[in-house]
């Protein structure tokens, strides 16, 4: 097959002007936190410091808690749903209007590729506050319960693999239904949810209304034990998730937790291979992998599984693995060293427990952090590659002979979040879909987002759920009582 | 001529379509709610004292039972749980007696009572056909996809029935469970348990699958925390924690996190619980907090 190379097309960073350090954003101000260590975010691709970062101490939380219920009770809560509305519709004008400087900041501070953060991310962050703008003076349509309303104070703790979306997974429906936020952004990629504050400020977004902190484990922990918090939002590893479960028991406040994922991606035999193979690529590949729903586990039908295989292998020899500033960039770069560290020992276990290891043996950069696109074939289901989340570009593949065994193994999982299906055949995709316990499920297609379409997983994946009318429900109180 | 000596009904679990004793061999005494001047309570029944092990079968009974619960139509589902609703108007005169005793209520009180029981178990099983269009839909993405979101019964759901409303509590809070094919197992009220096991007998009578419904008489803080640390079990209602003996529906929360089970918490305010006034016809929401949604893409094409 011939292999066409490509010239350099790298994206200009001249559209960011990234200052050295960051304050906190609290009350409408960038303030300085009040202790803490600061610490510093990197290019995940060169490893070149991007600028110093502050560690929100508890009280910094306590403030922005404080700043956020100030203008909850004072602002916010009065305000007509309409007016909430119009805030919502500017922050998603002035994201359009900055999307290709906010596309190359993501890409910078997260190492995805640019054609991701510009033609995937920000697009979807802008749809996110587009759509929940027009729910803000809708909510008594929204089939909720009588009275709609806010709850008050909401604490969002997101990940880092969009980190941009991920805060407007969060931000948008809050201040539709009409809460305010304390949010924290992953301490590897703080830079956009920083830019963000800026965007509220140039929105003239009532202060206090969001206030964002920066900051680790720590931080996130305050935000989830502070008492004026009145509900959590959290997407992040199951393990965190449980802990925040734990944190809240026996108390009123209110959470919804989107955790981990080991999706199954099932092929048929008489699937279209070369779409399927596409959508395999699209599945675990995109964004590295980093992606909580992210189709890890490949169920194919075992006579058409050589087949898969091989044309699976002869496609991944043809993705670009290397700078995600280069417009041309299928895979970047792993978002940090203690990521890269997990998917590297994740991978060893699978050699070491049996399972065929195979990659392209493509070339890598010098310096930044980085795994080749990997297949892991003649796994077995007991596997950790078959049971962990491994969230990075490495795809374990089973195999099954007939849809029920299919059902079986793809549902032996404590992970309920996402799951594909492979098949030309239209009865057995919606019977499939009937029997496959995941919050999503892509047929013919996968990784396929949208602020319409309600996300969120079953069983240890999580609750609640994030877009749509559905994602509502977690904002809002109803009946007339407090 | 001397009364008739009236033939006495021996009260026990229902698990899996069967009314076993306990495996325990534990009974416990309940009595008649206090009513006028009788200072001496009136023993009712030595009613089954349900185990650890009772509520772990109950589980393996719900769960064998799940998938063809949920796999039925919703029509079906409606007419099997409608005719729960009959059954029980035909054992009105039994159903009274018990919620009389167990409520301490006048005749006519434990008359209204029942007939709101029944009537909400009739509200709930009209649910089953039209909540998933209420509920779920189209999703207008921006894209050539076919997208749909449907509630979807989350499992397995363990029910702390409420300790002060016997019968018309307990059918609140069990219908909206198992309508949408979720199966379950409920601790009934500790101190009232005998509508419970006339429910039950309602429930075998019918046409509702063995293990659709289970239910555990005995002490709820002993039991529930079993369920509540059980991994086979996918969600809890904590709606009678509230006024149970030594129960603290914050530590059972605590338990239900280790597989992040879905939680409806008691009513109330901060710690304390309250046993929420069933009278009034309910919303959704006990309907909802058993469900999952899943969401379907497909793309369009020639």
């Amino acid at each position: 097959m011939p292999t066409f190379e490509y010239a350099p097309s790298p994206e200009s960073r001249a559209v960011v002007d990234i200052a050295s350090s960051h304050g906190l954003f609290i009350g409408g101000e960038l303030v300085e936190a009040t202790g803490g260590t600061p610490f510093k975010t990197v290019n995940p691709a060169t490893e070149e410091v991007l600028s110093e970062v502050s560690e929100a101490t508890a009280d910094d939380v306590d403030a922005a808690v404080r700043a956020a219920r100030t203008a909850y009770t004072r602002i916010w809560s009065r305000m007509s749903g309409a007016d909430r509305g119009k805030y919502l519709y500017r922050i998603a004008r002035i994201i359009q209007e900055r999307s290709r400087e906010l596309a190359v900041l993501e890409t910078l501070d997260n190492g995805k590729p640019i054609k991701e953060s510009r033609d995937v991310d920000v697009p979807l962050v802008a749809a996110h506050f587009f759509y929940h703008a027009g729910w803000a003076d809708k909510l008594e349509y929204a089939a909720l319960g009588p009275n709609p309303r806010g709850i008050g104070v909401v604490g969002q703790v997101i990940p880092w693999n969009f980190p941009l979306l991920m805060l407007a997974w969060k931000v948008a429906p809050a201040l539709a239904t009409g809460n305010t936020v304390v949010l924290k952004p992953a301490e590897t990629t703080p830079l956009t949810a920083l830019a963000f504050a800026e965007i509220c400020r140039q929105a003239d977004l009532p202060p206090g209304v969001v206030n964002i902190v920066t900051g680790a484990g720590a931080t996130g922990q305050a935000i989830v034990d502070h008492p004026g918090i009145d509900k959590l939002a959290f997407t992040g590893s199951t393990g965190v998730g449980k802990m925040i479960a734990r944190s809240i028991a026996g108390t009123r406040k209110k959470a919804t937790l989107e955790l981990g994922g080991k999706g199954a991606n099932i092929v048929f035999d008489d699937a279209a291979i070369d779409q399927a193979v596409e959508g395999i690529v699209t599945g675990i590949f995109f964004n590295q992998g980093h992606v909580c729903c992210a189709g890890s586990r490949l169920l194919v039908q075992e006579n058409v599984a050589d087949e898969v295989l091989r044309r699976l292998k002869r496609r991944l020899g043809t993705l670009r693995v290397g700078d995600p500033m280069d417009k041309n960039t299928d895979v970047g770069a792993i978002n940090s060293k203690a990521q890269l560290e997990r998917i590297t020992e994740l991978a060893a276990a699978g050699e070491a427990e049996g399972a065929q290891r195979w990659d392209s043996g493509c070339e890598l950069p010098r310096k930044g952090f980085w795994f080749r696109p990997t297949v892991f074939s003649d796994v077995a289901q007991t596997h950790r590659i078959a049971q962990e989340e491994i969230f990075g570009p490495v795809v374990s593949v089973l195999t099954f002979r007939t849809p029920g065994e299919a059902v079986a193994k793809a549902n032996n999982t404590p992970y309920g979040l996402s799951a594909g299906i492979w098949t030309e055949k239209g009865s057995r995709i919606l019977w499939m879909a009937d029997q496959l316990r995941a919050g999503v499920v892509w047929a013919n297609t996968f990784n396929k987002f949208d602020p319409t379409s309600p996300f969120g997983g079953y069983k240890e994946s999580g609750y609640g759920r994030e877009g749509g009318r559905h994602g509502l429900e977690a904002y809002v109180q109803t009946g007339d009582g407090q | 001529m001397s009364a008739r000596v009236d033939v006495r009904k021996t009260y026990k679990l229902y698990i899996g379509g069967k009314f076993p004793r306990s495996e325990s061999g534990r009974s416990y005494e309940v009595m008649a709610a206090p009513t006028g001047r009788r200072t001496t309570p009136r023993f009712l029944a030595n009613a089954a004292l349900g185990s650890r092990k009772d509520a772990r079968d109950a589980v393996v009974a719900a769960r064998k039972a799940q998938p063809g619960w949920a796999g039925a139509t919703a029509y079906n589902r409606g007419q099997v749980l409608y005719r729960v609703a009959e059954v029980m108007e035909g054992r009105r005169a039994q159903l009274v007696q018990d919620v009389r005793d167990a409520e301490g209520l006048t005749a006519a009180r434990a008359e209204a009572v029942v007939s709101a029981a029944v009537d909400r178990w009739v509200w709930y099983a009209g649910w089953s056909d039209k909540y998933p269009q209420v509920l779920g839909g189209l999703n207008p993405v921006a894209g050539p996809y076919f997208d749909i979101s449907a509630p979807e019964p989350t499992g397995v759901v363990a029910v702390l029935a409420p300790q002060a409303s016997s019968l018309l509590g307990l059918v609140s809070v069990v219908a909206p469970v198992v309508v949408s094919g979720n199966t379950c197992v409920v601790l009934a009220s500790e101190e009232r348990p005998l509508p419970a096991v006339d429910l039950a007998e309602c429930l075998a009578t019918s046409d509702v699958p063995g293990g659709v419904v289970n239910i555990v008489t005995g002490r709820t803080a002993e039991i529930a925390p079993w369920l509540a640390s059980h991994r086979d079990v996918g969600a809890i209602d904590l709606t009678g924690a509230a006024d149970a003996d030594g129960v603290d529906w914050g530590e059972l929360e605590l338990a239900a996190a280790e597989n992040l089970k879905r939680v409806l918490r008691p009513g109330g305010t901060g710690v304390t619980a309250v046993e929420p006034d069933f009278e009034p016809v309910p919303d959704l929401s006990r309907l909802s907090a058993f469900l999952e949604t899943k969401t379907v893409w497909h793309p369009k094409g020639r």
